[in-house]
């Protein structure tokens, strides 16, 4: 359906508002067909990056290409830019089919041909049905297909998505995000900019993930990369859940509250301080390979988990286990163990800035 | 005048069930309501309902004693009422059409595009919104007006006995002074509806192509309706009782249903006669408040 496939490219794009730097120095490439996480909390940039895509933030300085064409002084309007926000922001007076042409009436397409590409948008997102409904007739996710098919039916190579899952409940958002899935299946050429501060969303859809915090890039890389082997304490925490353990390194290993646990050293020195970032689904309860004794502090039942929040020489771990059948008491003493290949060793201090 | 038309309703509408909210399910209920409705509807009575109900009064009884119909016979009769209502009417919808205009290009600047003080002139319109309208007139008399600066400086200029400026005069010059002066009646709605304005709308207007025109008349201007119908038959009310621009634009030629109230009344004591037109011009009043309160109820306001 793409025009033209184009990709993103931030060249050095800092964005500042009265002096406050709310992006800083971002380089990011976004290869045309991809599909790129921007995901960092609230505050750390990533809507600013995705507004200076579609041209409503000036970068104060850096360039912003599409393809190969520089588009920093372009307007919105010249971008081509197919975008969908949380609050999907369709037009409320007009119709679906209304909304869906806007694009595309603003664009001077003959007739017959707007009224052949608003059935293909809308049937592409499954809302050929309600072509003549308002939006205020339409639920939560149906209003969101729409904006979406809105964006599509102006064929952009680039689209922008805005937190577009955030207003939805949890079983519409994850019905959606298969939908998503789905469409850029269809649509390969189209590059995806996601803007989310959902790790679910991110790991499900991107092909690769920008982890953002304070207005900076962390860590760019494939959901399994960044899952597997985070190279920070920040990205280990917010790509999935993590046991972050302030351990020192030992020959062989590193000792964390008196125990020697076993892993893999070679990036360490000998009696440096480190971070052990253990996923917590990882960590099993029993004794077996870093073995860690520890006290229960606290123990939450989530159906189909148990996660322990264990008291380890003063250090809280936590476990998510499959659900137990006899679960420990609060207060027993518990035994943990994870194998050496599930621990990463992160360097440490660096996120401590 | 249709403010005070309005409070009838209001004020009893409200004694009753307040009364009741108090006192539920006693015997009292009513007698209390009673009690206290009776204060308002007292005062209104004298100081609104009877005078009103003297002008009806008067208007059906002719100095000639009696009474008929002939008052009004006769001032429908007439060629200075009907060129009065005739004017009124035209001056009213015409000043009205260009407070729209003008009320939506000032709002939409103020509200739409960032420039330093646009605060401090929005939050000036509130102060216009409470100057009396004849200061906007003597301000404009001081400009345009037969003595007034351009006509000075022309004069001074070419040493012409007078200046070019004389539309003042005019029905033009009122038509000038009510725009000037009713557009902020106009741009305070508009205001407040640009802010409910979502702008993810506008920016994602723009990022399908969208340029600053097709924006506004595709997105801004439709959700400005409400705003506009409202703000407008409130100018179109107003207009029509104006009274303090037409006399002290000083436009002799420009009778409208107030002036000729006023004309009848104080000039030539002919008070059936000025009776007869103050009750046309209730009627009308009333009848465009009623439509005013329609349109504003159906945009939510």
């Amino acid at each position: 359906m793409s025009a033209t496939s184009s990709g993103i490219r931030f060249d050095s794009v800092t964005v500042a508002y009265d002096g406050n730097v709310v992006l800083d120095t971002f380089d990011l490439t976004v290869e045309p067909g991809e599909v790129m996480a921007l995901l960092g909390p609230s505050g750390s940039g990533k809507t600013t990056a995705l507004r200076a895509v579609a041209g409503f933030v000036r970068p104060a300085s850096g360039r912003v290409f599409l393809g190969d064409r520089d588009v920093t002084d372009l307007p919105p309007h010249r971008r081509g830019i197919g975008m969908v926000v949380q609050q999907y922001a369709l037009f409320p007076h007009m119709r679906v089919e209304e909304n869906v042409a806007f694009g595309l009436r603003a664009r001077k397409v003959p007739r017959a041909e707007i009224r052949e590409r608003v059935a293909e948008a809308l049937d592409l997102t499954g809302m050929g049905a309600y072509a003549r409904r308002h939006p205020r007739e339409l639920s939560g996710g149906q209003q969101q297909r729409v904006a979406i098919a809105r964006a599509l039916a102006i064929r952009p190579g680039v689209l922008l998505l805005d937190e577009p899952l955030s207003a939805l409940d949890a079983q519409l958002r994850s019905g959606m995000l298969a939908e998503l899935a789905r469409l850029h299946r269809e649509l390969p050429d189209v590059s995806i900019l996601y803007v989310t501060h959902d790790q679910v969303e991110a790991l499900t859809l991107a092909d690769r993930i920008a982890v953002m915090d304070k207005a900076r890039l962390r860590a760019c890389g494939t959901p399994r990369e960044l899952y597997r082997s985070p190279a920070d304490e920040f990205t280990a925490s917010f790509v999935g859940g993590a046991n972050l353990l302030p351990v020192t390194v030992t020959a062989g290993g590193v000792s964390f509250a008196g125990a020697d646990v076993k892993v893999d050293t070679s990036s360490a020195a000998p009696g440096a301080s480190a971070v052990l970032c253990v996923r917590p689904h990882l960590v099993g309860l029993g004794d077996g390979p870093n073995r860690l004794a520890g006290t229960l502090e606290e123990i939450q039942w989530r159906g189909s988990t148990h996660r322990l929040f264990v008291d380890v020489g003063g250090h809280r771990v936590m476990a998510d286990l499959r659900e137990l059948r006899d679960p420990p008491a609060h207060g027993d003493e518990v035994t943990l163990h994870f194998a050496p290949d599930d621990a990463v060793l992160l360097p440490a201090g660096v996120d401590h800035d | 005048m249709t403010d005070v038309m309005h409070k009838p309703r209001a004020v009893t509408g409200r004694s009753r069930p307040g009364g009741g909210g108090r006192e539920p399910s006693t015997a009292q209920r009513p007698f209390r309501a009673l009690v206290w409705a009776l204060p308002p509807v007292v005062l209104l009575a004298v100081f609104f309902l009877y005078p009103l109900a003297l002008v009806v009064q008067q208007s059906f009884q002719p100095d000639t004693g009696g009474t008929s119909l002939e008052p009004y016979a006769d001032v429908f009769a007439s060629y200075a009422f009907r060129e009065a209502l005739w004017t009124t009417v035209w001056l009213a919808v015409a000043a009205t059409a260009g407070c729209l205009v003008l009320g939506f290009v000032l709002a939409l600047v103020i509200a739409f595009v960032p420039f330093p003080g646009a605060k401090a002139v929005a939050r000036f319109i509130d102060v216009f919104l409470s100057f009396p309208s004849f200061l906007i007139t003597l301000a404009l008399l001081f400009i345009y007006g037969t003595v007034g600066m351009a006509n000075g400086l022309w004069t001074d200029a070419t040493g012409a006995a007078e200046g070019p400026f004389q539309f003042l005069t005019t029905p033009w010059g009122v038509l000038l002074a009510e725009i000037t002066y009713f557009t902020p009646f106009v741009v305070r709605p508009l205001l407040a509806a640009f802010s409910q304005l979502d702008t993810a709308q506008l920016e994602a207007a723009s990022s399908l192509g969208a340029r600053a025109p097709r924006i506004v008349r595709r997105i801004i201007l439709p959700e400005a309706l409400p705003a506009l119908a409202a703000g407008g038959s409130l100018v179109l009310v107003l207009c029509l009782n104006e009274f303090g621009i037409v006399l002290f634009t000083g436009a002799k030629g420009v009778t409208t249903l107030p002036t000729l109230v006023y004309g009848k009344a104080m000039l030539e004591s002919d008070y059936p006669g000025a009776c007869v037109v103050a009750v046309v011009n209730v009627l009308i009043s009333v009848g465009l408040y009623g439509l005013y309160r329609v349109v504003s109820r159906r945009a939510g306001a």
